[in-house]
């Protein structure tokens, strides 16, 4: 029953995502934009841009997830779809485990061409394409869920725009920190674990997971 | 209309004029034995008289900040007003903390460590992303709008942030070893026993000082709340009168 | 048996006393026009008997649940259609009535016989609701209220923004609901259409309710 609300749910946000390619329009060419401006402003200093990758790929899907977090979000406001799902009695943890789904797969996919984008613009090279992907996936995750709460969160405010920002991006800072030194890792820049920080990635993920499934319908109800 | 006359047009009592003096007390006691009693480092020199504020300042954001996460368990599971009034004041004072604490600790950094901010340390890079999730919290409680819905965003933003914590702390820590950060001062034992001393009036201040601003700003946001109870019996009169207009 | 409840009912927007107070029965079958002037609070009291807003003082009852602890299961049981359409823009007609079914866990095969009854154009079917006019969309979401087969019709304005042919579906449906023994409470500005169909007429202003006429047909 659940599982079916979940993929019901996540199923209808990626066909609308589908149908109107918000992300492949607008939120991809912002992520290779802003990589194109991290290249700008530290390429004149080779050695540091090849250190800093990783950090640079992190920081600018932080603000892609701002992006399609608001693309999310804005789904359900416009014309009042979050009154119609209580309405019609979906289970609202269904509700945000299908949204933070659809966010994350569609993450995952503008990841997928960044990871393209730095080993052109920035030389990269992949030491190790297994925890590469690993730390994508999991920091994704945690980033979608966090995301998805924080969205649902500022869904009834009429400055949310501006509000959603600056309570995700705190909030999101042990994910860039883990993700940016697996990444470090993963493309043998600094010599470190970073497969130890998938274990905290992951539990970033777990509590978002569990404390959006717990509050999504009491924000909804409220909101 | 009920004529509602206020008792007093302040939100003071005997407990918070009683906390109020001690804090005032205190607080000469503290400088006075904090620029003269306590002896100077033998490392830090004076810079050392900086402990007398920045560790209590330290202490009482996170005891501030559980208060919140705590008051905002209470609205979720309780619906309590109470409790929600207490989670919004105590964000407010351990804001305040907050940034004495960061402040101290950068103006302490510089004679000490040679620079103002070190994005290798925990507690520091830990408690500047717990300022900004404060900022956050208190930006969303500002929002207006029905109050239940603001408590209800604001308490999710409480555990969240609580929640997150643990993870942000062992994130820094992970980052970089090589911290500057001293061990725990207080256990470290080396510390002259005047200089212990004066930390604990230090702790001693911050602590009734948090009591009487929590009190008072608690109270100030009860009265606005009954004022807005008043408010609403008054809209509905209003509200009901609108049917003459017809 | 009463479908509806209300007891001094006081709800919020906000800090607004949207509804200052609000006494109301309606028992089953009875077909109930909510009139009064804008802002007088006729939305606020659909939604409210929708299980959509709390109930910051009094007491209710809707479809024999309280309205202070049962709103899941009172909006489980009513269709609602507000102001939103609560249409996907970019999903198709069907898209978007398969899937309102399938979340509210009513027969998808409900939705073909639901758009002909609305008169949506098979040409329509298959376009994105972001296409259509404002009245083709209220068609469509009001298929959804059919769709979902609710004891409780709650219809805020349905005549607003339609043709002739299309408010005269609007009444055709209304009559078959009472005919089929829901009950109906709407809102309308078309007094003279809407007094044929209603068996019940009150006047809502300031949040309250001022005039109660029965058997007005």
């Amino acid at each position: 029953m659940m599982l079916a609300d979940v993929l019901l749910v996540a199923a209808k946000d990626l066909r609308i995502e589908w149908r109107s390619r918000v992300t492949v329009s607008q939120v991809l060419p912002f992520a290779l934009l802003v990589l194109v401006l991290f290249g700008f402003a530290l390429d004149a200093n080779r050695p540091v841009l090849d250190a800093a990758t990783g950090g640079l790929f992190w920081v600018a899907v932080m603000f892609v997830s701002i992006v399609a977090v608001q693309r999310s979000t804005s789904i359900e406001t416009t014309d009042g779809a979050r009154r119609a799902l209580l309405l019609a009695g979906v289970e609202p943890a269904a509700v945000f485990l299908g949204k933070a789904a659809a966010v994350a797969l569609q993450l995952l996919a503008v990841e997928v061409v960044m990871v393209g984008g730095v080993i052109v613009l920035y030389d990269a090279s992949i030491e190790s394409i297994g925890l590469l992907v690993a730390t994508c996936l999991v920091a994704t995750v945690g980033i979608a869920a966090a995301g998805t709460l924080l969205g649902a969160l500022v869904a009834g405010v009429r400055a949310r725009e501006t509000v959603l920002p600056i309570l995700l991006l705190p909030v999101l800072a042990p994910v860039l920190i883990g993700a940016t030194r697996a990444f470090d890792d993963a493309l043998g820049t600094v010599a470190v674990d970073g497969w130890a920080w998938l274990g905290l990635l992951a539990g970033f993920g777990a509590i978002n997971i569990v404390l959006g499934a717990l509050a999504y319908g009491v924000l909804l109800e409220e909101t | 209309m009920t004529a509602i006359a206020p008792a007093s047009n302040h939100t003071g009592s005997r407990t918070t004029r009683l906390l109020g003096a001690a804090v005032l007390l205190g607080l000469v006691a503290l400088i006075l034995l904090g620029f003269f009693g306590a002896p100077e480092d033998d490392e830090q020199r004076d810079a050392v008289r900086m402990i007398f504020i920045h560790v209590p300042s330290a202490i009482f954001t996170y005891v501030a900040f559980v208060t919140t996460a705590i008051g905002s368990v209470m609205w979720l599971l309780r619906r309590s007003i109470w409790w929600d009034t207490v989670a919004g004041a105590a964000a407010e004072i351990g804001l305040l903390f907050c940034g004495l604490t960061l402040f101290t600790g950068s103006v302490w950094g510089r004679p000490t460590w040679n620079t103002y901010w070190d994005w290798g340390d925990v507690r520091l890079v830990t408690t500047l992303i717990l300022f900004l999730m404060m900022i956050g919290y208190l930006s969303v409680r500002s929002l207006g709008g029905d109050e239940g819905a603001t408590a209800t965003r604001a308490a999710v933003i409480g555990v969240l942030a609580a929640a997150i914590l643990p993870i942000v702390n062992r994130s820094v820590e992970w980052w970089e070893n090589n911290t500057l950060h001293q061990k725990s001062t207080l256990t470290d034992g080396d510390l002259e026993n005047l200089t212990l001393f004066t930390l604990f009036v230090g702790f001693a201040v911050w602590g009734l000082f948090f009591a009487w601003s929590l009190i008072h700003r608690f109270r100030i946001t009860w009265l606005e709340r009954e004022l807005r109870a008043i408010d609403l019996d008054r809209a509905l009169d209003e509200r009901r009168a609108e049917r003459d207009d017809v | 048996m009463s479908i509806v409840r209300l007891h001094a009912a006081v709800a919020l927007i906000g800090r607004f006393p949207a509804l200052a107070g609000v006494d109301l029965q309606v028992s089953s079958g009875e077909v109930v026009l909510v009139q009064g002037p804008n802002g007088a609070g006729k939305s606020t009291l659909l939604r409210l008997c929708a299980g959509l807003m709390r109930l910051e003082s009094g007491s209710g009852e809707i479809l024999g649940h309280d309205l202070m602890t049962e709103r899941p299961a009172i909006r489980r049981q009513v269709g609602l259609l507000g102001h939103d359409t609560a249409l996907y823009d970019d999903l198709s007609v069907r898209e978007n009535l398969e899937f309102w079914a399938r979340a509210s866990r009513v027969d998808v095969g409900a939705v073909d016989p639901a758009m002909e009854r609305l008169g949506v154009a098979e040409r329509l079917h298959d376009i994105s609701v972001g296409q259509l006019s404002a009245g083709q969309r209220r068609r469509v979401a009001l298929a959804g209220v059919v769709v979902r087969r609710p004891q409780l019709w709650l219809l805020d304005e349905p005549h607003a923004g339609l043709d002739p042919s299309g408010r005269d579906l609007v009444d055709r449906l209304v009559i078959d609901a009472a005919a089929a023994g829901a009950t109906v409470l709407l809102s309308s500005h078309e007094v003279d259409r809407t007094l044929d169909l209603a068996t019940r007429r009150i006047t809502v202003a300031g949040g309250t309710i001022t005039g109660d006429v029965d058997d007005v047909g």
